[in-house]
């Protein structure tokens, strides 16, 4: 027999019968998550491109960047890879090589996109977590308190009809933009979708006989809640984080290019966008650059999401 | 070595082998199998699961996945070799030549469309025949198999059928072209055992009509016995033993075939001692539960899914409560671990210790009731969801017991103890249960339910998804342990051969009612009820002494 059993030491005494029955085979070693996940080529190639953004984010400084608010009257929309000067807070008048240019104001771009890529992550990883958090509360609440069901599902679908980019437009509105607001204001039209799947996953899990099991081992609910639910919820749940990070990322660069995101004197993909708008037509570097960071970096979470889904969540995966 | 030498076979698998994808606990599926099918004659493939009994199947059939290909031997369907047949002509070939009909005819059938017209369909690919001879064909068969009032069952969809009148539309498609070669996968597992006895005496007689040679593959000894003229036998893609029936059942030759065959529980009607004097565990009276089917619009309705269920078990004994599917058994049991709550009656638990208070279980509140919990354990049917995939086997088995103050330190110590006694090594508590197999993992869920040392454990049908080798382990082991350390078992099965074996009572149960009841020996030996002949006579094989 090829796979080893566990028990095959203490029922040796039986050699006959245990030798024979095939049910020693059906015990397939199964790889963990973490290998399978690393043996994924779209997990990879996603896992691969968003390390090198969050390594550009942290090393902005030394990639040949300057201050991301620093301006130059005499360096106004330069071209990619020309020379000019920029004036330090100091008063210090440096040469500069704009990598990719500059704007109407003399700002490096090559500087605000690096720094940008910074908010961007930031912001698509803390929008996931708030919206994963919170919906796994309400979603947890919901599959298990029956009479908040009914209440919390309506709520749900409520926010539900209403566009997510509307939402988050009035909440920012309402809040003026910081990071802290835009965060929340993106994360809240994502919340009923988690809830939705939090709950469902619930209900199904609930009836899992391993449940059943812990009720008669006389475990309190809100141990089987924490013990035998959440955790496999999980898998599904990291799947749908990835999802709502990429979402987030471009909700924030959307608000950011409409003047509703973050300030402007914050560096943000949308931002830069946002103020290349107008003269698009002579200076396309002004979009050209944020926009190939954001569809990189949407592109890129998608992928190590689709990638996760195949081998976290077996059951969402396509047959191959 | 073929016992039908009169005829040329209609199906020879000639030293097939199939491929298993790599990475798997084995290269192959099926590793160079022969065998022949004749003229009108049942060949039985047995095994257990993952034995390659389907896959032969589906290789007959040109339904192999790419990732299984055929990687030896030849596939002759009246003597054309259709090994490796291009798609369009196995297109040909199936329905006319041969067809087949699978385990679950619910998913089998396609629920939007009316038998009739999926019958028709067929009829519609393969002949040019008019839409009203088609009909008529249709009707005609629909009448063939024994369906009542064709002309509403042509025109229902398959949810409106039961599942043996599902498998009967199934068993008409597959037959309306009478093909030579019929395969039927696994077709009465899903069906109770009354139905399993019908669509069993079905093929039988359309087999004999028409002729067909019949390649059944099914794990169960009790239908081999009933319908079988040759039988194979398969072991992890080996073929064992080939031979006439009576030879392989009741004369087998190889070890394997042996074991099988000796771990079929039998029939029992041999009387055995009853403690009458021993204490009740358990008293369970006029037990009723409803449930309210409502929605949002349209009618109210109750379905009683038991009614007035009356029973007690002592100490040292177990009570077998059988029936069939939608009877009820299963809502008893969960009615006494109080996984749901009965709607009236009554459930007294102890008592069984001089000077102890019977505790009414019924009614209690949850908060009440949790100091209880520990005096009732339940084992499940499906051992690959009774353990959290995620926990370990030690965190699992200590749960229960540190819910009720015991240190962590002495809840190992037990736990080491009981895996001792359901003979699994202490090796296996910082594992997953994902590395254990299906008995195992039961194994590891009995130990857990003693890790509380229960007054009272209940096996919902908990060798029922068990291969029946690991089952006759499965079922020792329950005795064992009730002769041990004392307990009241409540044992619930659809198998009356299990009951057989581990039974003093058994309650018949149908419909939500309990029919009979008695000591295991006079029930079985002098079924009183209706309902309990029905069930007895529709055993398969029960003419046929197994496990000896």
């Amino acid at each position: 027999m090829s796979s080893s059993t566990p028990a095959s030491g203490t029922e040796s005494a039986r050699p006959d019968f245990e030798s024979l029955s095939v049910e020693a085979a059906s015990v397939v070693t199964q790889r963990t998550a973490w290998q399978r996940v690393k043996a994924n080529v779209s997990a990879r190639i996603g896992g691969g491109v968003i390390t090198l953004l969050v390594l550009i984010s942290l090393l902005a400084p030394w990639l040949g960047t300057v201050d991301p608010s620093l301006f130059d009257p005499a360096s106004r929309d330069l071209r990619p890879g020309e020379v000019g000067e920029i004036t330090t807070l100091e008063g210090e008048t440096l040469k500069h090589r704009f990598l990719m240019g500059s704007d109407s104001f003399g700002r490096d771009i090559h500087s605000r996109v690096i720094y940008g890529t910074q908010v961007s992550l930031i912001v698509g990883v803390a929008t996931a977590v708030l919206a994963l958090t919170l919906g796994v509360v309400l979603g947890l609440l919901s599959g298990y308190v029956r009479w908040l069901d009914g209440i919390l599902m309506r709520v749900m679908d409520g926010l539900m009809a209403i566009p997510a980019i509307l939402i988050a437009i009035a909440l920012v509105a309402m809040w003026r933009g910081s990071l802290l607001t835009v965060v929340v204001a993106i994360a809240i039209p994502e919340i009923p979708r988690v809830t939705r799947l939090v709950r469902s996953l619930v209900l199904s899990i609930r009836e899992e006989p391993y449940v059943e099991a812990a009720i008669s081992l006389g475990t309190p609910t809100w141990k089987i809640m924490g013990r035998h639910i959440l955790p496999n919820t999980v898998a599904p749940l990291v799947v749908q984080g990835t999802f709502i990070c990429a979402s987030g990322i471009l909700t924030e660069a959307i608000l950011s290019f409409l003047g509703v995101g973050l300030p402007p004197d914050i560096p943000t993909w949308g931002n830069v966008m946002a103020e290349g708008r107008a003269q698009f037509n002579q200076y396309p570097h002004n979009i050209f650059f944020p926009g190939i960071f954001l569809a990189l970096t949407v592109l890129a979470v998608n992928i190590l999401g689709d990638g996760l889904r195949d081998t976290l969540d077996p059951k969402m995966a396509k047959r191959g | 070595m073929d016992s039908t030498p009169s005829t040329a076979p209609i199906l020879e698998v000639r030293d097939v082998s199939i491929a298993l994808p790599p990475g798997g606990d084995r290269s192959s599926a099926v590793s160079h199998v022969s065998f022949t099918v004749g003229r009108g004659e049942i060949v039985c493939l047995v095994g257990e699961s993952g034995s390659g009994k389907s896959v032969i199947a589906q290789g007959v059939m040109g339904l192999l996945p790419k990732t299984l290909p055929v990687t030896s031997g030849q596939i002759l369907l009246q003597g054309e070799d259709i090994t490796h047949a291009p798609l369009a002509r196995l297109r040909e070939l199936r329905a006319t030549r041969m067809s087949m009909i699978f385990q679950e005819p619910m998913t089998a059938l396609n629920p939007v469309m009316t038998c009739g017209d999926q019958i028709d369909e067929v009829l519609r690919q393969h002949t040019p025949l008019s839409a009203e001879q088609r009909r008529d064909k249709v009707l005609e068969i629909v009448r063939e198999v024994l369906l009542p009032d064709p002309e509403r069952i042509i025109a229902s969809y398959p949810h409106q059928l039961s599942g043996g009148q599902r498998q009967r539309i199934m068993i008409a498609m597959a037959l309306v072209l009478d093909p030579v070669l019929l395969i039927a996968d696994e077709p009465t597992t899903a069906l109770d055992v009354t139905t399993q006895a019908q669509i069993l005496k079905l093929v039988l007689d359309l087999q004999k009509r028409h002729g067909t040679g019949v390649l059944f593959i099914t794990h169960d000894f009790g239908v081999v016995a009933e319908i079988a003229h040759r039988v194979a036998v398969l072991r992890l893609g080996d073929l064992v033993e080939l031979g006439p029936r009576d030879q392989v059942l009741r004369r087998p030759e190889h070890a394997y075939t042996r074991m099988l065959m000796s771990s079929v529980p039998t029939l029992r009607v041999d009387e055995r001692p009853v403690d009458t004097s021993a204490p009740v565990v358990l008293k369970v009276q006029g037990l009723d539960k409803t449930y309210d089917d409502r929605s949002w619009f349209g009618k109210r309705r109750q379905v009683h899914a038991a009614k007035g269920v009356s029973f007690e078990i002592r100490r040292g004994q177990t009570l077998g409560i059988v029936g069939e599917s939608g009877s009820g058994k299963s809502t008893v049991a969960r009615c006494i671990a109080r996984l749901i709550d009965p709607s009236a009656g009554s459930v007294l638990l102890g008592g069984a210790q001089p000077g102890e208070q019977a505790a009414e279980i019924a009614t209690l509140s949850a908060s009440a009731l949790r100091p209880l919990r520990r005096r009732v354990q339940i084992v499940f049917q499906d051992p690959y969801r009774s353990l959290n995939p995620r926990m370990t086997i030690a965190k699992a088995m200590i749960e229960g017991p540190v819910n009720y103050g015991l240190s962590q330190a002495s809840a190992l110590e037990r736990a080491r103890g009981l895996l001792d006694l359901v003979r699994m090594d202490a090796s296996a508590l910082p594992r997953y249960p994902h590395q254990f197999s299906g008995g195992q993992r039961q194994r590891l869920c009995i130990a857990r339910a003693l890790m509380m040392e229960p007054e009272l454990l209940i096996a919902d049908e908990a060798v029922s998804a068990l291969d029946v080798s690991v089952q006759a382990q499965v079922l020792k082991l329950f005795e064992e342990i009730r002769e041990r350390l004392k307990l009241a078992m409540l044992f619930i099965t659809h198998d009356l051969r299990v009951a057989s074996q581990v039974c003093d009572t058994l309650a018949v149960m149908s419909r939500g009612e309990v029919v009979e009841i008695g000591p295991a020996h006079q029930v079985f030996g002098a079924p009183q009820h209706e309902y309990t002949r029905a069930l007895f006579s529709a055993a398969p094989g029960r003419d046929f002494a197994f496990g000896a």
